[in-house]
């Protein structure tokens, strides 16, 4: 289906202060298109999740918010280091964030388990030395 | 019951005088494991937090909670609260512990989940 709208947010590695600001924006964005309710909500807590992800986790990556007519879509890609151990990373309470990601309250080993919950579809590829792809999608309503 | 209703509750004073304190509190949590939070987190929710950094605003805003309340007198830093004004996000201190302030809501009748 047709693209609507597409905008992309370069997510840097460590960087705390402004973790949450790009996916602040995936919500206004949203929420100025029209799209409310469960789905934005959904949206919303897994963008930010995804964004941490990246802030936490990656040698830096981006954010990429695409809308179609059906569904809203939500694509992350970074540069590296990728996950050794892909079905490690997906268990709940699982986590190898660091201690300053620790010390902020992050590192519950929540973020995938809780982006797989939320979105209607979702994947993850990733290699090691090389990077980490995370596609997730959200129905919305017709 | 309102965010101004659980203010006088808990003997809260309100750190974002900007925002308006007419949410509706639909449910309660404390944690401060952010990450768990957000699993968990539900729209009109009150929640009690010793965490006082920028995230715990996304936090809040992202899941659309009522407010976020710090216990034992605990006071956010500005750059946090500049941040929670400009999402409308209400940001309330209150000398009692956060067994406490939970004990009083939760006797109100609000539930854990809404």
């Amino acid at each position: 289906m047709e693209e609507l709208f597409r905008i992309a947010y370069p997510v840097a590695s460590a960087d705390y202060t402004s973790a949450g600001q790009a996916s602040t924006d995936i919500k206004r964005r949203l929420k100025q298109l029209g799209v409310g309710g469960d789905v934005l909500r959904r949206v919303a807590v897994a963008s930010y999740e995804v964004e941490l992800n990246l802030v936490i986790h990656s040698l830096g990556g981006e954010l990429v918010l695409s809308v179609f007519p059906d569904a809203v879509q939500l694509v992350s890609t970074d540069v590296g280091p990728g996950i050794p151990d892909l079905s490690m990373a997906m268990r709940e309470g699982y986590s190898t964030a660091n201690e300053e990601a620790r010390s902020l309250g992050f590192g519950a080993g929540m973020g995938l388990p809780n982006m797989k919950r939320n979105a209607d579809e979702f994947d993850i590829q990733s290699q090691v030395g090389t990077g980490t792809t995370i596609t997730m999608r959200f129905k919305l309503p017709t | 019951m309102k965010v101004s209703d659980v203010m006088s509750l808990i003997d809260a004073r309100n750190l974002t005088p900007d925002v308006a304190l007419d949410r509706d509190v639909t449910c309660g949590y404390v944690c401060d494991l952010l990450s768990w939070v957000m699993a968990h987190g539900e729209e009109g929710m009150a929640w009690v937090t010793v965490q006082t950094h920028l995230n715990v605003v996304a936090v809040a805003a992202l899941a659309e909670m009522a407010c976020v309340i710090l216990p034992e007198g605990i006071v956010m830093e500005q750059e946090s609260l500049d941040k929670a004004t400009s999402e409308g996000m209400c940001v309330l201190s209150s000398n009692l512990t956060a067994y406490e302030i939970c004990g009083r809501i939760a006797a109100q009748g609000i539930p854990a989940h809404a």
